[in-house]
């Protein structure tokens, strides 16, 4: 009876791993929804940040160190994005399957990035040294991202590797049909010049045609100040800037003193999945961003 | 049996996902590539204190480490250079040095050199070298991230500041939703409230738990309980014999939407339980001694309200319970208000106005007006909650 007992023991605690899913740590909304497109219920996600937070500053809170304890696979965008709190959450939980190796995905690994500078200086503001990290708004990298990523998880999850293989394929064929449908619909906003909070749109300007004349941050991560608004009412003014983009996580206090003050609409796009009620996968991201830039031309 | 399977796949198919990480990574392969993350803290302050520090006493409390007021007038408040990297595969190694000055002279310190491993599976961590405790909330953190400019009461009465020796912990994450962290760490024995490195050079022993997690997206938590237990012979306090530290601690942190930085709330109390059984040698007449025992205790509350990126305010409440008998004997207990602003330009700067009044006898009243400047510069490290 006793041996009974113990050895169902054993197989409940040695059985029970061989069939629990991968366990994955998103660090941002919008890889957790590829990772949704990506593997479905073959895996459990949890995401580490909202769309109205600031992934450049996140707490290393107790339930992240937590989440990053069980996981087998880490993916983030990296490029120093969440340098103020992941290295922390990755070394107070002891796991070191996910610090580096095949337990580590960085997204930036999977892309070429821009404005990746010549010069080092904390005076230029927050800069990456591996360039611009907010490369979620172009869909062209996303999918490039999405490859690797599919990749890794085959790998690390060898027995459902068939069926990410058959979902990425699904997802290529959707995602690039939805791209030819957002080019098409995004072709009036070509050329058109913008102002923005951050400079977290550089993706999505090259992509669309859009022109950035302007930031609200005097420097990228140093908050908008009084007199550089003022400054900016000119630009705004001179350059024919036709919105000022803010995304959802972001102080709007800034962006609407310097649209009464120029009638240029101040635009709030999701910026990623969650910033708004139609961005609830990446479809409807680009569909959301694109509808909102689209209701601001006159 | 999945981590094996895990392991095995992993191996078979790791080499080229690795060599393409690697491609992009090591761009500057020059004889510097591997040297290790640089970051220095510049801290500078200008204290006005009503009361002479040199004429402080503190009822009940010898002062002792850092546990008095600081200096008055303008200081190089403690300054310090850290360098960390991974050694190996299994090690990553940090070596802090601390530069202070006192009286006109300049002290260099090695605050911290340790290495931990990187390597132990199921969330074990093995530290060893000189490193600061992770007992209570605040041992473990550098005075730079504190809200404050000075320690709480209780901090300087009992631990000297800041406890640190050189020693090993091994700390345990379970695999748990709730954070769950268990540890122990055994020291040398040779720093504030121990001394005399006891137990042939192992004098010093905590354990410490702490747990935490979130309510909602707006709420986090952590809480903890600790203990430091030391032998120690002729201590800072002139205290010889077993004396056994009980620590408690809760944070609590809300801000709109989760967005610490643009907003928010954070709230943090400490108790703790200073119990003594031994002897007190008064260190200027070593051959009178008498007994010291008993308990004394210290607790401080503190918030801090983050009004936006820029601006942080907060106010801090401390007291310390004397002992009724025994050589320090004191029916007054010691107390401070202290008041804070302060104004940050980035996440490396930041320029902090504190007010406080302290009681520290019933005859003194310290008023106090501290202003700081603090900088960091060079790699940039991430912080503990």
């Amino acid at each position: 009876m006793r041996n009974r007992f113990l050895s169902a023991l054993l197989l409940t605690l040695f059985a029970l791993p061989a069939v629990a899913k991968l366990q994955v740590f998103a660090c941002e909304p919008e890889w957790g929804s590829l990772l949704q497109e990506l593997a479905g219920d073959r895996i459990d996600v949890s995401v580490a940040t909202t769309a109205l937070q600031d992934v450049h500053q996140i707490d290393a809170r107790p339930s992240l160190i937590a989440r990053m304890r069980k996981a087998d696979l880490l993916v983030c965008t990296g490029a120093d994005l969440e340098v103020g709190w992941l290295p922390q959450l990755i070394q107070q939980s002891g796991n070191h399957a996910v610090a580096d190796g095949p337990g580590n995905f960085m997204a930036v690994s999977q892309v070429t990035t821009l404005e990746k500078p010549t010069h080092l200086d904390r005076a230029a503001g927050d800069v990456h040294p591996q360039g611009n990290p907010h490369f979620q708004l172009d869909p062209y990298r996303v999918l490039k991202v999405a490859s690797g990523l599919s990749a890794r998880l085959a790998q690390l999850d060898a027995g459902n590797a068939a069926i990410y293989q058959q979902r990425f394929a699904d997802f290529t064929t959707r995602w690039q049909a939805a791209i030819k449908r957002w080019e098409q619909k995004a072709a009036p906003l070509k050329s058109r010049k913008i102002i923005v909070h951050h400079a977290s749109w550089v993706y999505l300007n090259q992509w669309l045609g859009l022109a950035q004349i302007g930031a609200l941050e005097p420097k990228p991560g140093v908050p908008p100040t009084s007199a550089h608004l003022s400054g900016l009412i000119g630009t705004a003014k001179s350059g024919a800037a036709y919105a000022i983009i803010t995304a959802a996580y972001q102080d709007q206090k800034p962006a609407q003193w310097l649209s009464q003050r120029t009638g240029v609409p101040a635009v709030v796009l999701p910026y990623t999945v969650g910033g708004d009620a139609q961005a609830k996968d990446l479809f409807g991201l680009f569909d959301s961003t694109i509808d909102r830039l689209l209701a601001a031309v006159k | 049996m999945k981590y094996l399977l895990f392991s095995l796949t992993a191996l078979a198919t790791a080499s080229p996902v690795l060599a393409a990480d690697d491609a992009s990574a090591a761009s500057g392969a020059n004889g510097n590539a591997f040297n290790p993350a640089i970051s220095i803290i510049l801290n500078g302050q200008y204290a006005h204190h009503s009361l002479d520090p040199d004429n402080y006493t503190r009822a009940g409390f010898p002062l002792a480490g850092e546990g008095g007021p600081g200096v008055r007038g303008l200081s190089l408040g403690e300054s310090e250079v850290s360098l960390a990297a991974s050694i190996d595969e299994k090690f990553y190694g940090q070596l802090t040095v601390a530069a202070e000055s006192e009286d006109g002279e300049d002290h260099f310190g090695i605050e911290e050199a340790f290495i931990d491993t990187t390597a132990l599976p199921e969330g074990f961590t093995l530290r060893a070298g000189r490193f600061f405790s992770n007992i209570g909330y605040l041992n473990s953190h550098h005075a730079h991230t504190d809200k404050f400019s000075d320690r709480p009461l209780a901090y300087q009465a009992f631990l000297g500041g800041q406890f640190g020796d050189d020693g090993v912990q091994l700390r345990w994450v379970a695999p748990t939703d709730l954070f769950v962290e268990l540890g122990g760490e055994a020291f040398r024995g040779q720093n504030f409230p121990s001394a005399g490195a006891g137990h042939a050079g192992v004098g010093a022993t905590t354990l410490f738990a702490h747990v935490g997690g979130d309510v909602g997206v707006e709420n986090s938590w952590l809480a903890g309980v600790s203990m430091l237990r030391s032998k120690t012979a002729r201590a800072e306090d002139g205290f010889s014999g077993v004396n056994k530290l009980y620590m408690t601690d809760v944070t609590w942190k809300w801000a709109p939407q989760g967005n610490t930085k643009d907003g928010g709330i954070q709230l943090r109390g400490e108790y703790f339980i200073d119990d003594r059984a031994g002897a007190f040698s008064d260190p200027a007449a070593p051959q009178l001694d008498q007994p010291w025992v008993g308990k004394r205790y210290g607790w401080y509350v503190e918030g801090v309200y983050r009004i936006n990126r820029i601006w942080e305010a907060g106010y801090r409440y401390d007291q310390l319970q004397a002992d009724n008998d025994g050589p320090f004997a004191s029916s007054f207990d010691p107390r401070r208000h202290s008041a804070m602003l302060t104004w940050r330009n980035s996440e490396f700067s930041l320029v902090r106005l504190q007010i406080s009044r302290d009681r520290p006898n019933p005859v003194d009243t310290d008023t106090a007006v501290t202003l700081q400047v603090q900088t960091a510069l060079g790699a940039h490290g991430a912080h503990k909650f």
